[in-house]
C-alpha cells in the first residue's frame, strides 16, 4: 500500500491534511463551521458541472467555491450570517441538481467526488494541489495574527487599524480554495470534517494558539493517513473513515479534559 | 521628550460640535468637551443615550455628519495613542488564547507573521499584566476567567502600548461590588501613573464617584459635560432630558428620579434606565 500509484494518494491526503488543519484552526476559531460545511458542499455542484462541460473538475470546484464566498459576503452585508450562508449554499446545491440531472451516466465519479476516492491522483494534480496548499499555508501564517485578533473581536481588531469585513473576505477566499482542493481526495461531504474535528481536539487538549495550530496540523494528517490506510484495507470510501476518526479526535479530547479538570 | 513638548494646554482629546447619524436618527446631537492627561472622565447615561455611539467615533469607526474629534490637536486617528476596550467582549472558553496571548496581542497583533518569542516581548507582557494585577492568570485561557479578571486582561491589551487615551465602554457590566471597586480603582490608579486621558462610559454614575474627575452626562443625543457637582443637578439633568427630573444625594449616592417617580439612574435598575416618552 506505499508504493506505485499509491504514492500520489499517500502524499496528496498529507497535502490535504496540512491545510485543513491550518484553516481549519480558524475555522473553529472564528466559529465559521457552517461556511466551511456549505462552501465544502456548496462546491460539488462546479465539479458536476465541469463533469457536463467536460472541462477541469478542480477548475469547476474552484469556480464554485468562489461564488460561494462572494455569495456569502453579498448577502451577508444586509443579513445575519448563517442566513447568508445557508441562502447560498441551498442555490448552489439546486445548481448541483440540475447539473447531476444532467451528467446521469458519471455516476462512479460523482460517487468519490461525495465521498473522496484514494486513487486517480496524477502527478499533475499533485502539483496543483501542492501549489494551492503553499498558497493557503503561507497566507494564512503570514495573516495569523491579525486573523486571531480579529475571531477575538473585531473590535480590537478594528482598533489597531485591521479592517474586520476585509479579514473575513480574506480568510473565506482562503477557505474556498482549501475546499476546492480538498474535494477530489476527501470527498464533498467530509472536507469540512477534516478541518473542524481536528482542529476542535487540538484546541481543547492547547491552551496556546500556536502549539494548538501544531497540534491541528499533526491530528488532520493522523486521520487522513489512518483514513487512506483502512480505506485501502478495506475498500471503503476515504470519507467514512475520514469522518469517523475526526468525531472520535474530538470526542477523546473532550472527555480527557474533562477528566483532567484543568486550564 | 514627547510627553514634556505636548503637556500642558494641549488636551489629548477634543471634540467639537460632533453629529453622529445612524440610520436616519440623530444619535450624538453637537457633543463638545475636552480630556486631559491624567484625568477620568465617567461617560454617563442611560442605555440607548449614545455612549458607545461616541467611543466609536472617537475610534473612527463611526464616520461624523459634522463636528470634529482632534486627537493632540490633530484631526486624524492615531491607533496606538488609544487603548479601547469594547462593552460585552464575548470570548468562547475553548480558544486556545491565553491572558498573556491577547495582551500580547495588544503590543501587536496588527503585525504579519508569527510574534517570535523575545525577552523585550516577553517583559513588556509581563509588566502589563502585572500592572492590572493579572499575573496570577496569565497562563489560563481567557474564555474560562471570571468577568473582573478578563475585564483586567482587556485593560492591559489596551495599556501595553502606553497610550494618551483609553477608553472603556460599560466596563463595570456584570461585575459584583466587589470587582466593580477593584477596576474602578485599577483605571483611576493607571489614569494618574501613566497620565492617560480615561473615558469609562457607565449606565450608573455612583460607582464612579470618587474615582472621576470630571463627567460627561449623554441623554437624547446630547451632552452635558463638567465637574461632578456641575452636571448631576436638577437643573442640567432636567434640561438634558427635556422633562423634570429630581437629583437626590442619598449616603453619597446620586438618585435621579422623574415626577413621575421612574428611576432614571440607579445600579440595580436598568431596565428602567430610560425615560419614558409622555
Ligand atoms: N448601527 C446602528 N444603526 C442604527 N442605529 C444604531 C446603531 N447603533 C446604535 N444605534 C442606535 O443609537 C442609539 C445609541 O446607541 P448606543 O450608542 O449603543 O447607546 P448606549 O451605548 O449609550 O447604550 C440607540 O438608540 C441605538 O438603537
Ligand atoms: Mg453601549
Amino acid at each position: 500500500m506505499f508504493s506505485g500509484f499509491m504514492v500520489n494518494t499517500w502524499l496528496a491526503a498529507t497535502v490535504v491534511a496540512i491545510v485543513a488543519g491550518v484553516v481549519g484552526f480558524f475555522v473553529v476559531a472564528r466559529g465559521a463551521s457552517f461556511a466551511a460545511h456549505a462552501l465544502c458542499a456548496g462546491a460539488f455542484p462546479g465539479a458536476a458541472a465541469a463533469l457536463v462541460l467536460g472541462t477541469s473538475t478542480l477548475g469547476g470546484l474552484v469556480a464554485f467555491a468562489a461564488l460561494g464566498v462572494a455569495g456569502i459576503t453579498w448577502i451577508n452585508r444586509k443579513g445575519r450570517r448563517d442566513v447568508a450562508t445557508a441562502l447560498t449554499l441551498v442555490t448552489l446545491l439546486g445548481l448541483g441538481a440540475l447539473f447531476l440531472s444532467m451528467a446521469s451516466e458519471y455516476a462512479p465519479e460523482v460517487e468519490s467526488l461525495l465521498f473522496g476516492q484514494i486513487l486517480g491522483v496524477s502527478s499533475s494534480e499533485l502539483v496543483f494541489l501542492v501549489l494551492v496548499a503553499t498558497l493557503c499555508v503561507v497566507t494564512i501564517g503570514v495573516a495569523f495574527r491579525p486573523l486571531l485578533l480579529t475571531s477575538v473581536n473585531e473590535d480590537l481588531g478594528q482598533t489597531q487599524g485591521i479592517a474586520p469585513k476585509r479579514a473575513d473576505l480574506a480568510f473565506l477566499a482562503i477557505l474556498g480554495l482549501a475546499t476546492a482542493m480538498a474535494v477530489p481526495v476527501v470527498g464533498t461531504l467530509l472536507v469540512s470534517t477534516l478541518m473542524v474535528g481536528p482542529s476542535a481536539a487540538a484546541q481543547i487538549l492547547s491552551p496556546r494558539p500556536f502549539v494548538a495550530l501544531m497540534a491541528s496540523i499533526a491530528l488532520a494528517a493522523t486521520t487522513a493517513w489512518l483514513a487512506v490506510a483502512l480505506a485501502y484495507r478495506s475498500g471503503w470510501p476515504v470519507g467514512f473513515f475520514v469522518g469517523t476518526i475526526a468525531a472520535l479526535a474530538y470526542l477523546t479530547a473532550r472527555a480527557s479534559t474533562s477528566a483532567r479538570r484543568r486550564c | 521628550m514627547k510627553r514634556a513638548l505636548t503637556s500642558g494646554a494641549t488636551p489629548v482629546l477634543q471634540v467639537e460640535e460632533l453629529t453622529v447619524v445612524l440610520a436616519g436618527r440623530v444619535v450624538l446631537d453637537k457633543v463638545s468637551f475636552a480630556l486631559t492627561r491624567g484625568s477620568v472622565t465617567g461617560l454617563i447615561g442611560p442605555n440607548g443615550a449614545g455612549k458607545t455611539t461616541l467611543l466609536r467615533a472617537i475610534l473612527g469607526f463611526e464616520r461624523p455628519r459634522s463636528g470634529a474629534v482632534r486627537h493632540l490637536g490633530i484631526a486624524k486617528r492615531a491607533t496606538a495613542r488609544i487603548g479601547y476596550v469594547p462593552q460585552k467582549v464575548a470570548f468562547d472558553p475553548d480558544l486556545p488564547l491565553r491572558a498573556r496571548d491577547l495582551v500580547g496581542l495588544g503590543l501587536d497583533g496588527s503585525h504579519l507573521g508569527f510574534a517570535l518569542p523575545s525577552r523585550r516581548r516577553r517583559t513588556l507582557i509581563e509588566a502589563a499584566l502585572e500592572a492590572v494585577g493579572a499575573s496570577g492568570f496569565a497562563d489560563k485561557r481567557v474564555g474560562r476567567l471570571s468577568g473582573g479578571e478578563q475585564q483586567r486582561v482587556l485593560i492591559a491589551h489596551a495599556v501595553i502600548r502606553h497610550p494618551e487615551l483609553l477608553l472603556l465602554d460599560e466596563p463595570l457590566a456584570n461585575l459584583d461590588l466587589r470587582s466593580e471597586r477593584e477596576i474602578v480603582d485599577l483605571v483611576a490608579g493607571l489614569a494618574r501613573e501613566r497620565k492617560i486621558a480615561a473615558l469609562v462610559s457607565t449606565h450608573d454614575v455612583n460607582p464612579l464617584l470618587g474615582a472621576m474627575d470630571n463627567v460627561i452626562y449623554l441623554a437624547r443625543g446630547r451632552a452635558a459635560s463638567g465637574g461632578v457637582d456641575e452636571v448631576i443637578t436638577t437643573e442640567v439633568l432636567s434640561s438634558l432630558y427635556g422633562r423634570h427630573v429630581d437629583v437626590l444625594r442619598v449616603h453619597g449616592r446620586f438618585v435621579v428620579s422623574a415626577a413621575s417617580g421612574d428611576l432614571l439612574v440607579d445600579a440595580s435598575t436598568t431596565s428602567q434606565a430610560e425615560p419614558r416618552e409622555q
